[in-house]
């Protein structure tokens, strides 16, 4: 049997392989080791992280890689911009997506923009890795999925891996790009299993992964939706309508032949997104696709995404806030005018 | 805390002519932008360094390339100080193909990180994180050098500034944290934005030391600057420097200066950074007023090439529009965008 892990230990491994690999690579965030300067909490004892996800890298990469920062977000990620642009090769970790409004400043006007405004004369290799979603009943300020902020801005890449595989492989491509690549981990799936395999791997940049071949129906679903999508096609796949799946992977750059080419196939549009409708992801390969490839479609796109509301914390609120794989069977029902027995 | 006076430490010859040239350098530069502004054919808008030249020379006089800084919106002066070439920066601030920075950056982001400049910054506080992130480098590297973060007045009320002071201290990093008190934050005074005494006063919340200079008195800061500096070589981590100084111009190029009083006159004349530093090596007997006045026709005839380099330079090819924005960026894992 193939090696299984976790996504989190797969995040992990790539850390590790990265930091093996190269003396320049270094981890800061808070309580990334855990414990520092707690005599008791040394070693195997450290945290590793709120979620664990660090955990063990401390043993082996000691405290001067592997960097317990204080709670100050602007603080520690405009250090890892200019620490990536004088030589190291930082993996900066912002706890939450969320805590971006407390260092949206270095990231968007420092490190995003360094390398234009000095005319090419610098680059900035950062990998700024943060948690996403909802799902975990954290309520507002900790569930969001901001990746359209990024993608937004030029000057960053924007990674979205929505398994273990990809995780790794993912990551070890972010830590290793010379740019600044902000890398999104649902927090959801931390605890998904899948084959990994062992040593170094990279998956590129701008290369969506087609989750499942079908000829009805494009869907684009991004991050874990990936995986509620998936179960959407099993049950369409029930009533004679295959589906096709699209993982973008990375959001900045995106791969948009691939999506074209699956809609100029099955002349159909579904775009499923976690996060706020607004000006999203959800809108711009919509925009895409309206854009470049309005001659393909048979039917007007849609878009299976959060309400425009912030996330709810009452487990019943938040779960008919998420996207369903029943509210992606509806698009479809609307979109081809039929109705599934499901 | 300690009000350090002008000292009566001599500096060698060659140690008085680099500063001297770097801050008639300064001035010049700016006097002309000022005046070429005034003109209106420079896009944009610029904020001038002259009437602070003692601050950036007496730091930078210590420093070399791989020691960086960070800089600030009026950052023209930090750049000449730190060894920017002029006419590379006349031609980055007329937004020519030819500047240090293709054009692409403008006077507010005017950078050479060979020479260890990291950068004016148009973000007022940006520079505390990012002088941090340089310093780690020197300690993680063992390089020996430091880093240096020029700040104004108005920055030392933003949140950056305790975030980077404060984890430049918890480790111990060779961070030189070099505040330019000129009295406004835009036309804000000092006294009235920032509930202290002296922007030194807060380096006691860091347990770091913090002193107050003459920032008109080149001699104070390089004195000032030298401790602190060896200080940060030893590994005995940041210090907070604050010049007191005044802005010989407005905030912006336009700016009307309502908010100043009488001051003006005599930061102008008899305070004036250079006329002090002219006569205090005159009369030290380090060089003689022959010697600085042929600098300063040197110095001017510098800076008319510089303008004469820029204004004959080729503005940036349309193709520019979309270079430079990521090292690489494909698509379809292949293809470059």
């Amino acid at each position: 049997m193939t090696r299984q892990l976790t996504f989190s230990q797969a995040v992990n491994e790539a850390m590790a392989i990265s930091m093996r690999e190269d003396a320049d690579v270094i981890l800061l965030g808070e309580d990334v080791a855990g414990g520092a300067a707690v005599d008791h909490l040394q070693d195997e004892e450290a945290w590793g992280g709120v979620m664990g996800v660090t955990k063990g890298l401390v043993q082996e990469f000691g405290r001067d890689r592997i960097i317990d920062t204080p709670i100050a977000e602007a603080g520690y990620v405009g250090a890892a911009v200019t620490a990536a642009a004088t030589g190291m090769r930082p993996i900066a970790e912002l706890m939450f997506n969320d805590f971006i409004g407390s260092c949206l400043d270095e990231v968007m006007n420092q490190g995003a923009k360094l390398r234009y405004m000095f005319g090419g004369k610098a680059k900035v290799p950062l990998t700024i890795r943060t948690m996403h979603g909802a799902g975990f009943r954290a309520a507002a300020q900790h569930s969001q999925s901001l990746y359209s902020f990024f993608t937004h801005i030029p000057g960053i890449k924007v990674v979205i891996p929505s398994t273990p595989y990809d995780a790794k492989g993912l990551l070890l491509e972010s830590i290793f790009d010379d740019d600044l690549v902000v890398f999104f981990e649902d927090k959801t799936l931390y605890t998904m299993k899948g084959e990994v395999p062992e040593g170094s791997y990279r998956i590129p940049f701008g290369k969506a992964d087609i989750k499942r071949s079908g000829e009805d129906v494009t869907i684009v679903a991004i991050g874990k939706m990936v995986h509620t999508a998936l179960k959407a096609a099993g049950e369409l796949s029930k009533n004679g309508l295959e589906a096709e799946i699209i993982d973008p992977r990375t959001l900045s750059p995106l791969d948009e032949d691939t999506i074209l080419s699956s809609v100029e196939k099955t002349g159909r549009l579904i775009v499923v997104d976690e996060a706020n409708p607004r000006c999203s992801a959800a809108t711009d390969i919509a925009a895409l696709v309206a854009d470049k490839g309005f001659d393909y479609l048979d039917a007007p796109i849609k878009m299976v995404t959060a309400p425009h509301t912030p996330v709810p914390f009452a487990p019943s609120l938040e779960d008919l806030y998420l996207p369903t794989p029943d509210k992606i069977i509806k698009a479809v029902e609307e979109m081809t005018g039929s109705e599934l027995v499901i | 805390m300690s009000q350090t006076q002008t000292n009566q430490t001599t500096i060698s010859k060659e140690e008085a002519t680099w500063m001297f040239q770097k801050m008639l350098e300064i001035r010049h530069f700016e006097d002309r932008v000022h005046d070429i502004f005034g003109t209106g054919i420079l896009p944009g808008f610029v904020h001038l360094y002259a009437g602070e030249e003692a601050i950036a020379v007496g730091l930078c006089a210590h420093l070399d390339d791989k020691d960086y800084i960070t800089s600030t919106h009026r950052g023209h002066g930090h750049c000449i100080a730190k060894g920017c070439d002029l006419n590379g920066m006349m031609a980055e601030i007329y937004g020519r193909a030819t500047g240090l920075c293709k054009g692409k950056g403008g006077s507010m982001h005017i950078a050479d990180v060979e020479k260890g400049m990291l950068g004016a910054n148009g973000i007022v506080g940006g520079g505390f994180p990012l002088a941090v992130g340089a310093g780690l480098t020197h300690k993680l590297k063992k390089t020996g050098g430091v880093a240096v973060c020029f700040f104004g007045d108005g920055a030392n009320n933003h949140g950056t500034f305790h975030e980077g002071i404060n984890m430049a201290a918890i480790w111990n990093l060779p961070v030189i944290f070099v505040a330019e008190n000129n009295g406004f934050g835009e036309a804000t005074p000092f006294h009235y934005a920032s509930s202290c005494k002296s922007i030194a006063d807060r380096a006691a919340g860091y347990s770091i030391p913090g002193e107050t200079v003459d920032g008109k008195d080149v001699m104070a800061v390089h004195e000032a600057a030298k401790r602190a500096v060896e200080r940060a070589r030893n590994g005995e981590g940041p210090t907070l420097i604050e010049c007191v100084t005044y802005r010989n111009y407005g905030h912006f190029e336009g700016d009307a200066q309502t908010y100043k009083g009488e001051e003006k006159v005599k930061h102008l004349d008899d305070l004036d950074a250079i006329k002090q530093f002219y006569t205090y090596l005159t009369e030290q007997d380090i060089m003689t007023e022959a010697e600085l006045d042929q600098m300063d026709a040197d110095v001017r005839s510098a800076v008319d090439r510089a303008v004469e380099f820029a204004e004959t330079s080729p503005y940036p090819l349309p193709e520019q529009l979309m270079e430079d924005v990521y090292v690489s960026y494909k698509t379809d894992g292949g293809a470059t965008q």
